[in-house]
């Protein structure tokens, strides 16, 4: 008890310590998990020892990780990626495999042996590549799809390759290949039936059930149940658990209970994903890596090199943008946390000796250590260089010489452009979320996708000869930084921007744009306006005071601004002043008129 | 005065135009009093169009099933309340209530209800308006006559701001008395208006 509570506070604190100081310097989580792990670990401050054991739990953190993925995809949409999973999945997997058995047979390796660390190492870590992704927001991007398409294909192909390995022992090895057999197919096939009735006819019920007791906690409780007994029914059915709970996922995408289960899930996801790659960063044994430091390195850069350029291959048939590939290649080229299953299996079948096995164990998790470092790399250096020559064939907004550009096409945006849509005034809009731009376009609104606060992709959108830019976008940084590019390299174009709240309208107000409009203020407006007549006011005085009040506000909003850096206590004043007047103001009109009815016309 | 079938009254639309009618005396009670009345729609403007964005067919659809349009107005500037002036802008479209084909208002009658503050004897070409009411009415009677309308006599209430409230009460059972009579005779002015030629509308 004493070392399971000791242990959760040795992990706890080392991320506590290590993330926050990796996210600081630029290094993204992944690698702050990292180095805690090494820190901690056997050949750091050996404050844990028994790595197999957290490294076997914490594999539990991807299976939630795939399942909140599967819940962010409904079956359409993974049908439509179809193509790209069996095509670039199947690309990488077979060319890496190849590469690398062919490296191992050079390494002088019978070819069982090649073949197996082959397989296992063309695989890559879901966790390592899905958590910048999602932490940047680029799942929707081309690359960041064709990456998860890998991802995905890599999880279905483990089940033949743990398959295939009893196979490669030859016929030396009896035990347990009598069920792996046709038994083994009809149980897979049945556990996954299992998953797709329960998941479309079961779940709901239950969820209504359990939601109607208004028990948070008991919900929650569903929600863990659910996937660790899909994640155990895909173990007895001899299956990968990340890919049985992403099924499962998959199949409640389109429940009302998504959103729930995404953030009731979301925490264990994220801390075990955390002891994930902290277990990863003990694992790397530091013994074998400086008796043969050589060897190690030199297997590191070349699995890095192998399955980097056969990505770059794949990238290219995918048409992935130039500044993405290098983040694609990066992201993938690392081996992966189904290698040490793969590692582990073979040796049991006796496929590996020990000592291979030990050595290739070092080789993945120092490669999935470096995958953070090279996104990194790729960011500071690579991507610039590319962003500017960049293609994007899928990607170009076709310049038609519109007058307005509006960047954001949510909730906000869309009103704008459907507005200036209706007048025929031509619109180029540009949005990030692929979802949005599907549906849009399907109603034949010409949307194109990409990151509006890209110099490249403004240009192409025609931004040197637009005349109007609306910046609609959800995220206040977006909207500054894009405010900031178009100022500076499109200084014809008047900017009329959305403002999310008041420090956001000030900071826009510093920027002296033009036309800026608080999102919620009009129709909060509408709302009060509705609720003086609804209190009997007419309707044409309800209005007239609503006007009079906006007038007030937007004058107080100018005070604010001016006054912005000065203490808190003299804004309150200002905005207690502001009030008063604003009364006094009110009621020196409606005097007015209660005078005019006694001196002027009736 | 017995009361005519309801069914044998023309039809009357009251097109009520005052941005404050709770702070007015005269025209609040005239809109009050007129309640009730089977064959009269009031139809009060500033409620139903506070942003002066007019729903112009729904107003020519009301204006096509009624006989009779009342303007009942408070007398701003020698003229209507600006909103009163925003409907005629835009529902009396070219081709609909005037011009070619713009039949759609024909043999109607145009009416004005009007409270003025100035007392009737300042309207008057000795008063100290110098012209009559006639005079400054011309405007809505020429249009209901390019329309192809009759222009009933005005029915005004004048000197609003020195009555007394039974005053006020007295006129507005009167313009309840005046809807419940219809039709009238047709006197003057406008009646004996010579019709604009069709080729001029």
């Amino acid at each position: 008890m004493d070392g399971l509570l000791l242990n959760a506070v040795i992990y706890l604190a080392a991320a506590v310590i290590a993330v926050p100081i990796a996210k600081r310097f630029g290094l993204g989580s992944v690698l702050g998990y990292l180095i805690a792990g090494v820190v901690v670990g056997p050949w750091g401050l050996k404050l844990i020892v028994d790595v197999e054991a957290i490294l076997h739990f914490s594999e539990f953190g991807v299976v939630l990780l795939l399942f909140v993925i599967g819940l962010e995809l409904n079956p359409r949409r993974l049908w439509q990626m179809r193509w790209p999973i069996l095509g670039l999945g199947g690309g990488q997997v077979a060319g890496s495999t190849l590469g690398l058995t062919a490296l191992g047979i050079l390494l002088g390796w019978s070819w069982p042996t090649a073949l197996a660390a082959g397989l296992g190492l063309s695989l890559s870590s879901t966790a390592i590549a899905l958590q910048p992704l999602t932490e940047r927001n680029l799942l929707g991007t081309p690359g960041g799809r064709s990456a998860f398409s890998i991802l995905l294909f890599q999880d279905i192909a483990v089940i033949p390759m743990l398959a295939l390995l009893p196979l490669l022992a030859g016929t030396a090895v009896a035990d347990g290949s009598g069920e792996a057999g046709w038994i083994g197919a009809l149980k897979a096939a049945a556990a996954i039936a299992i998953i797709v009735f329960g998941g479309r006819f079961l779940t709901r019920p239950l969820f209504r059930m359990i939601a109607g007791t208004g028990l948070r906690e008991i919900f929650t409780a569903v929600a863990l149940l659910l996937v660790m007994g899909i994640a155990l029914l895909m173990q007895l059915a001899g299956l990968s658990m990340a890919l049985g709970t992403f099924l499962a996922g998959v199949l409640l995408a389109e429940s009302e209970y998504r959103h729930e289960l995404e953030s009731d899930i979301e925490p264990f996801k994220g801390l075990l994903l955390g002891l994930f790659f902290t277990a990863v960063g003990m694992s790397v044994d530091f013994g074998l890596l400086f008796s043969r430091p050589g060897t190690v390195l030199g297997l590191v850069a070349a699995l890095l090199l192998i399955k980097a350029v056969v990505l770059l291959a794949v990238s290219r048939f995918a048409r992935l943008p130039w500044s993405q590939t290098a983040l694609f290649a990066f992201l993938l080229a690392q081996g992966g946390e189904f290698a040490f299953v793969l590692f582990g299996s073979a040796a049991g079948l006796g496929v590996m000796d020990a000592d291979t096995v030990a050595l290739l164990t070092v080789v993945v998790a120092l490669s999935m250590a470096t995958a953070p470092l090279l996104v990194v790399i790729n960011d500071r250096w690579i991507e610039p260089r590319f962003t500017q020559i960049d293609e994007r064939p899928h990607d170009v907004p076709e310049d038609e010489g519109n007058p307005v550009i509006v960047a954001g096409f949510g909730r906000f945006g869309q009103i704008v452009a459907r507005l200036l849509y209706a007048n025929r005034i031509g619109v180029t809009v540009l949005d990030h979320d692929p979802e949005i731009i599907d549906t849009l376009r399907r109603f034949g609104f010409k949307v194109f996708y990409g990151d509006a606060t890209r110099l490249d992709l403004l240009e192409a959108a025609g931004a040197a000869k637009a005349k109007v830019l609306v910046i609609a976008v959800d995220s206040q940084e977006a909207s500054l930084a894009l405010a900031d590019l178009a100022q500076q390299h499109f200084p014809q174009l008047r900017i009329i921007a959305r403002a999310r709240d008041l420090p956001h309208a000030v900071e826009l107000m510093n920027r002296n744009i033009p036309v800026i409009e608080r999102e919620t203020f009009h129709s909060a407006l509408r709302l009060g306006e509705e609720t003086l007549k609804t209190l009997g006011q007419p309707a044409y005085a309800a209005r007239k005071k609503t006007l009079t009040f906006r007038q007030h506000n937007e004058e107080l909003l100018k005070q604010i601004h001016a006054h912005w850096d000065e203490d808190m206590d003299k804004r309150i004043t200002l905005q207690q002043q502001a009030r008063a007047r604003l009364q006094q103001n009110l009621a020196a009109d409606e005097k007015a008129q209660e005078e005019a009815r006694g001196l002027g016309w009736d | 005065m017995a009361d005519i079938q309801a069914e044998d009254k023309p039809k009357i639309l009251v097109l009520f135009a005052h941005p404050y009618p709770h702070l007015s005396r005269i025209n609040k009670a005239m809109a009050g009093a007129i309640h009730g009345l089977p064959h009269v729609t009031l139809h009060d403007l500033y409620e139903v169009y506070p942003d002066f964005h007019i729903d112009v067919k729904r107003e020519q659809a009301l204006l096509a099933s009624h006989d009779v349009i009342v303007m009942q107005h408070p007398f701003y500037w020698y003229s209507c309340p600006s909103l009163l002036k925003e409907w005629m802008d835009s529902v009396l479209e070219y081709g609909w209530a005037y011009g070619t084909g713009g039949t759609a208002l024909q043999g109607k009658q145009l009416v004005q209800a009007v409270s003025t503050g100035g007392p009737g004897h300042a309207y008057q070409p000795d008063g100290y308006n110098g012209v009559t009411m006639a005079d400054l009415l011309r405007p809505f009677e020429r249009s209901a006559i390019l329309c192809g309308m009759t222009y009933g006599k005005p029915f005004l209430f004048q000197g609003a701001r020195l009555k007394s409230s039974d005053d006020i009460a007295a006129h507005a059972a009167a313009y309840r008395q005046w809807l419940n009579d219809y039709p009238h005779p047709c006197l003057q002015p406008g009646c004996d208006q010579p019709a604009v030629p069709a080729s001029d509308r």
